[in-house]
């Protein structure tokens, strides 16, 4: 039994979405409240069931996965931005005649997945929790199957994601072959073993860029801004966030677990990812009038810090993309749902940019949160995304990385640029009509509560959040 | 220790949380309320300075005042002020009142928004000066960008976006090669507190980059030629208050910051570039002067003659002597009062005519005496004359320039008869003349609100050019311990007395010479 309490947290969701599934499936439109309740609720216990065993119960089942700190500091960002991704779906699927009880369902599988993906030590166990993920994914990118562009976009989604999909086992299954294991630890051994060979450098490569397309970095972002147009609001606000996190955590994983004899191989591809990212994801911005593809944008931008910080290597670096993704999160979670509060006079959700001219006179404290947003997003202080990259780039240096950060902060000069043309549309420009007011209080606080954490009261939270992305990130060691 | 020796009260952090706790309060009240709300509290934040000043010891510890909470990561709420630290306390803290009755009546507009942008402004400029912790400055540092750009962006001119986009990348462009630089000092010597690593010693390699890293905030921000252009475009369309305090204290902070961190930290970084700084500087003195000389816009003017006396600035810091910095802390002084006098001195024709064209105006000495005299005034002390605050920080800088180099003094002083013209031509054309325009000649002289603007500036004019040992004072134990940082690398002059040949020995050479 006590092999079953370490994986306590998978157990939660999977049993518990393959119940909320049944029960969604009798009920029908009448149940989407009660399952989608219930849907958050799983997700909060499954955070709760982190504390104990989850988080330092070791390597389990041959090792094929390992439940440790570093998989639970994952689960305890993913689990609650889940849970708001949830809450943020609320009241609006009901507006057509689709209803939300199946999507809940579907993120408490992705969240199964991508609980599994953290926790992966092993590329059967990698690939397998990729694809739970992923197939939750898909669905939800085409929810609202009655809009061509949310069919599209999860069509593209699908496509593409198959494509890397393959890449991926390719790249896996030329990792076994020279190697003789899946197992991290097995593959790390058969890298010490001297220069690695070129079968094994090419599954590197094919494994990385597989992953690559999981958290869009540069050049596997081709779907991003499509899929992130055309989903739902609710589904891109969680795409952004909890998968990407996922996704990031097991590229660390692998990197400096599986891969660490290899770091100068794996760092120059990091290198070149994180600089793309960053310029692309910076430059491509410029031209957007949809705010959804502008934070499609921003968020292929945001990888690429994370990845400067990836490309540090070690226990320093792991601690850095750990920091990075908790305080990503909260802005990005926080950006999404105020465009989720972009409605017209009618309720109909816009997306474009200049229907937000003159929000701060016609709805100061909504504009002031996502002025905040948008400024922890570029990386000003005294806003905490600004300590993010502090982190990330110290990482960098302490690896001696001098022209990679220097390049890697001009990126955020060209990105702020993106940024600040949201808040002058918001603060300087002359007010259009104004938005609908969305009666959704708890939506209302989780803003309040993410502005809260992102302003300067956030570095108050400094201290524990670098000790616990230390600790999380040296248990993989 | 957190709290000041005397009443065990963190007045550092009251300097800064108060105008943070004010400017949240002004918006939720109406236009009027938020008015008294800003002006009462930028009073208060007056007394507070002012009792810091005489609490300060000017002989006693280089840091007092210290206030220490560590965040973890190496990151921590340290506050602290030396003499340096405190006359620009000072300087922010005399000229914010001053902004806030500046925009009593000519901003109409958001004014709890407007009133709440100076605030937070105010906060975060003494942030700046007090920060003893590395990250910590450049939070307050970068920060302060943030209200900056919405003051400029919301209540500027006809041009304002494009002016505020300027200001807000161009300055953020510079700042972050300063962060990579920052990161690596707190990796190298372990620590993020200034006082400390103003005593650490970096490679003489790796102080080379740095210097080149902090050299690109602070350049920006002093400004330097070639990389003043944002300026003359963000006072342009900044509306009066703004212009005033980017004048007056953000310019300042380019020039805090070469004192606080390039100098004493990079020893011999900045002695390496002592001759990049003396070319830029020279050019800036001059190109600037002239291009100054042939602006129709009278805001612009006086933008482009900041640049020049920011060169003084420049000047002086890096001749590495006691003359040098001491005249480039009270140029910094005196033209944070001068500059935000005279953009003042503009504002208040602008209200009334609202055009900044130096051709609409002329002979407002007939019907505007009482302003064509505080004009006058503080005309002359930009140009420097002696009884005025710049006098004593130019001559001070000049002989400091002398020191380390006579060619760059002569190039400097080239700025002083420039500035003459420039500034003696604007008066003139302004105050002096034949009435041109009938709509100039009925304007009003100055209101009470504007004399009690205008008056205070000038009386702290004269106090500065008359008295400035009450300034000079509290910096001169600062500025001797900086000195014992630098003094090993200080350029050798060409202007040192050379030891001339004996006499003797000479005519022994010459009859030698004839022997043979």
């Amino acid at each position: 039994m006590s092999r079953f309490a370490a994986i306590l947290p998978e157990l939660i969701l999977s049993l518990g979405g393959t119940v909320l599934m049944l029960v969604a499936a009798f009920t029908g439109r009448r149940g989407s409240a009660l399952v989608s309740w219930l849907a958050v609720a799983l997700l909060l216990v499954g955070t709760a069931a982190l504390v104990g065993a989850p988080s330092h119960a070791g390597p389990q089942f041959d090792g094929l996965i390992s439940a440790d700190l570093f998989a639970s500091f994952g689960k305890a960002i993913m689990f609650p931005a889940a849970a708001v991704a949830i809450i943020a779906a609320h009241g609006w699927f009901e507006q057509d005649h689709e209803h939300s009880s199946e999507y809940a369902v579907l993120i408490l599988f992705a969240a199964a997945g991508m609980s599994i993906m953290v926790s992966a030590t092993s590329l059967i166990s990698l690939y397998v929790g990729l694809e739970l993920n992923s197939l939750a994914s898909y669905v939800l990118a085409s929810y609202r199957r009655s809009d061509e562009r949310s069919a599209e976009a999860g069509l593209k989604y699908f496509v593409l994601g198959a494509l890397a999909s393959g890449i991926l086992l390719y790249g896996i299954s030329l990792l076994y072959g020279f190697t003789g294991t899946t197992n991290f630890a097995g593959i790390a051994a058969a890298f010490a073993r001297g220069a690695p060979s070129l079968g094994l450098l090419f599954g590197l490569v094919f494994l990385l860029a597989g992953l690559a397309f999981k958290i869009s970095a540069v050049p596997f972002h081709m779907w991003t801004p499509d899929v992130y147009e055309g989903a739902p609001t609710p589904v891109t606000a969680f795409f952004a966030t909890a998968p990407k996190v996922a996704a990031v955590m097991l590229a660390t994983r692998v990197c400096v677990d599986a891969l660490a004899p290899a770091t100068d191989a794996w760092r120059q591809i990091m290198i070149f990812a994180a600089l793309a990212s960053i310029f692309l994801g910076a430059i491509a911005a410029y031209g957007q009038t949809n705010i959804k593809r502008l934070l499609a944008y921003s968020s292929i931008n945001n990888v690429g810090f994370v990845l400067i910080g990836l490309a540090g290597g070690g226990a320093v670096g792991a601690s850095s993309v750990l920091f990075y993704l908790a305080v990503y999160v909260p802005m990005t979670l926080g950006a999404f749902l105020c465009v989720l509060w972009m409605r017209d006079s009618e309720g109909r959700p816009v997306e474009d940019i200049a229907s937000l001219a003159g929000l701060s006179q016609t709805r100061p404290g909504f504009a002031l949160a996502f002025a905040v947003f948008m400024f922890s997003l570029a990386g000003v202080p005294p806003f905490f995304g600004f300590w993010a990259k502090v982190v990330v780039f110290n990482s960098a240096l302490k690896a001696g990385l001098f022209p990679f950060a220097v390049a890697g902060i001009l990126g955020t000069v060209i990105g702020a640029y993106y940024y600040l043309r949201i808040v002058k549309v918001m603060y300087m420009d002359e007010p259009a009509a104004p938005y609908a007011r969305v009666r959704e209080p708890l939506q209302g606080l989780l803003i309040l509560l993410s502005a809260l954490v992102i302003s300067p009261l956030g570095y108050l939270l400094i201290g524990p959040l670098q000790s616990l992305s230390d600790k999380a990130a040296g248990s993989m060691f | 220790m957190v709290g000041s020796e005397v009443t065990g009260l963190p007045l550092l952090t009251i300097l800064i949380a108060l105008p943070l706790i004010a400017g949240a309060a002004c918006l939720f009240v109406r236009a009027e309320a938020a008015r008294w709300i800003a002006l009462v509290t930028t009073l208060v934040e007056l007394v507070i300075s002012i009792y810091l000043w005489v609490q300060f010891d000017p002989n006693g510890a280089q840091w007092q005042f210290q206030e220490y909470v560590p965040l973890g990561g190496g990151f921590g709420w340290a506050l602290g002020i030396d003499g340096i630290a405190l006359v620009l306390i000072q300087l922010t803290a005399f000229l914010m009142p001053i902004c806030i009755g500046a925009s009593w009546r000519s901003i109409d507009r958001r004014v709890p928004e407007y009133m709440a942008a100076f605030l937070l402004m105010q906060a975060l400029m003494f942030g700046v000066f007090a920060a003893q912790d590395l990250f910590l400055f450049y939070v307050f540092f970068e920060g302060g960008l943030i209200p900056m750009y919405l003051i400029i962006g919301i209540w500027g001119g006809a041009e304002r976006i494009k002016a505020s986009y300027k200001f807000f990348l161009y300055t953020f462009l510079g700042s972050v090669l300063m962060l990579i630089a920052m990161i690596y000092m707190a990796q190298t010597a372990g620590t993020t507190s200034i006082p400390k690593l103003m005593a650490y010693d970096f490679p003489v390699d790796a102080q080379k980059w740095l210097w080149l890293a902090f050299f690109a905030s602070f350049a920006v921000k002093m400004p330097m030629w070639p990389v003043h252009t944002w300026l003359p475009d963000a006072h342009v369309q900044a509306p009066t208050a703004g212009s005033v305090i980017l004048a007056g204290v953000l310019l300042k902070m380019g020039g805090y910051g070469f004192i606080r961190f390039s100098l004493p930290m990079f020893p011999d970084g900045s002695a390496m570039f002592v001759p990049l700084v003396f070319v830029l500087s020279g050019v800036a003195v001059v190109y600037t002067s002239l291009v100054a000389l042939v602006q129709t816009d009278m805001k612009k003017l006086i933008a482009y003659s900041s640049v020049a006396h920011m060169a003084f600035v420049t000047f002086g810091l890096f001749a590495l002597n006691r003359q040098g910095i001491e005249g480039a802390m009270m140029v910094m002084l005196g033209h944070g009062l001068v500059s935000g006098a005279l953009f003042l001195c503009v504002g208040v024709v602008y209200d009334r005519l609202h055009t900044r064209e130096i051709a609409r105006y002329g002979g407002l000495s007939d019907n505007m005496p009482g302003y064509a005299l505080l004009f006058m005034v503080f005309t002359m002390a930009s140009v420097g004359l002696p009884g005025t605050s710049n006098f004593v920080g130019e001559f001070l800088s000049l002989i400091g320039t002398y020191h380390a180099s006579t060619w760059a003094a002569i190039v400097a002083t080239t700025g002083i008869i420039l500035g003459a013209a420039y500034m003696l031509w604007l008066y003139w054309r302004i105050a002096f003349g034949t009435q041109r325009n009938a709509d100039a000649a009925a304007m009003p002289d100055l209101s009470a609100r504007e004399w009690w603007l205008l008056a205070p500036i000038a009386l702290a004019v004269f106090w500065m050019g008359i008295y400035p040992e009450s300034f000079l004072r509290p910096m001169r134990n600062d500025i001797g311990r900086l000195l014992t940082r630098v003094e090993r690398v200080a350029p050798q002059g060409d202007s040192r007395p050379t030891p001339g040949k004996a006499r003797e020995k000479l005519q022994l050479v010459g009859e030698e010479e004839s022997h043979s």
